[in-house]
């Protein structure tokens, strides 16, 4: 299901729930999926030793749970264009909420498209993604 | 051998379950017929595990070869540490601080891809916590194997004075 200019309006918000108390475990699934092995974020005894609380997700791992959001909302292959910038890790136990803004909705060669603003928070509202996308629409 | 990502269904399934994304258009092929795209596609973040085909990726331990994470000892593990890297970095290999794609066709199952990567800006600035940060972005431009440009990914890293821990 793809989304409609005319149900679109500026302003407007949509947030899913990407993940609830991020377990070790889907980090690790993360780095065997993707190809990150950085022991930053598996290998908690190297990470204390390197200065760190602790491992933490990867950076990346934020940006596909944020990227879920996106495309639950968008419909399947309509994303044109999806940025972020990492403002804050992510640690175990952390539950992320990730929204997405409407900018503008405008047409380019014939084409209906939303620019969106996005941003994926921490239960006490602290940012740890921010960017754009841009989706295809009807 | 020049780096070639195969982009595989059950590569694309396992992504999906990392990311916790349970959209069956990532894993049932009946499903995905009846979708827009008409057959399972990547999710949009997908591209970046080409670091699994990238010959020399730091970031995957090599087989027989000193690796920096723990194993006796919290830092090298797997291999005695080669003089060369006596002192070695402050840890991690730095950081990702920004990623950037442009879509310009959907990424599916039996796509070979290759990529051209070039150097972008660099820059410095001063962190709150973590003393002078470097950014480097790079380019990739990741093409099939009938060379049409699939994806363009931008990539910011950054390397830190010190680990950029977070705020108490």
């Amino acid at each position: 299901m793809a989304l409609k200019a005319s149900d679109l309006s500026v302003g407007q918000v949509h947030e899913e729930q990407v993940c609830y108390d991020l377990s070790r475990t889907q980090i690790v699934q993360y780095a065997g999926a993707s190809g990150d092995y950085n022991p930053l974020h598996t290998d908690e005894i190297f990470s204390k030793a390197v200065g760190y609380p602790g491992a933490f997700a990867h950076g990346m791992l934020t940006m596909g749970l944020t990227g879920k959001m996106l495309t639950n909302w968008v419909g399947d292959g309509r994303l044109t264009k999806f940025g972020v910038r990492f403002v804050s890790q992510v640690f175990p136990g952390d539950t992320l909420t990730a929204k997405a803004t409407v900018k503008e909705i405008r047409e380019e060669d014939g084409q209906k498209l939303v620019d969106l603003e996005v941003e994926t928070v921490k239960e006490d509202g602290t940012a740890v993604a921010t960017g754009h996308a841009t989706a295809r629409i009807d | 051998m020049a780096d070639r990502f195969p982009i595989e269904a059950g590569h694309i399934l396992l992504f999906a379950r990392a990311v916790g994304d349970a959209n069956p258009i990532y894993s049932d092929p009946e499903h995905a017929k009846g979708t827009e795209p008409g057959q399972i596609i990547a999710p949009p973040t997908f591209v970046q595990a080409s670091a699994q085909f990238t010959e020399n990726y730091g970031l995957r331990p090599k087989i027989g070869e000193y690796w920096f994470g723990s194993g006796k000892e919290p830092r090298g593990s797997g291999a005695p540490k080669p003089p060369e890297q006596e002192g070695g970095s402050s840890g991690g290999g730095g950081l990702h601080a920004e990623q950037h794609y442009e879509y310009h066709r959907p990424l599916t199952p039996g796509m070979v891809l290759r990529w051209e990567q070039e150097p972008g800006e660099s820059w410095e600035r001063e962190g709150r916590r973590a003393g002078k940060l470097v950014f480097n972005e790079s380019i990739t431009r990741y093409y099939d194997q009938d060379d049409n440009l699939v994806i363009t990914a931008r990539s910011v890293g950054v390397r830190t004075e010190r680990p950029a821990t977070p705020g108490s």
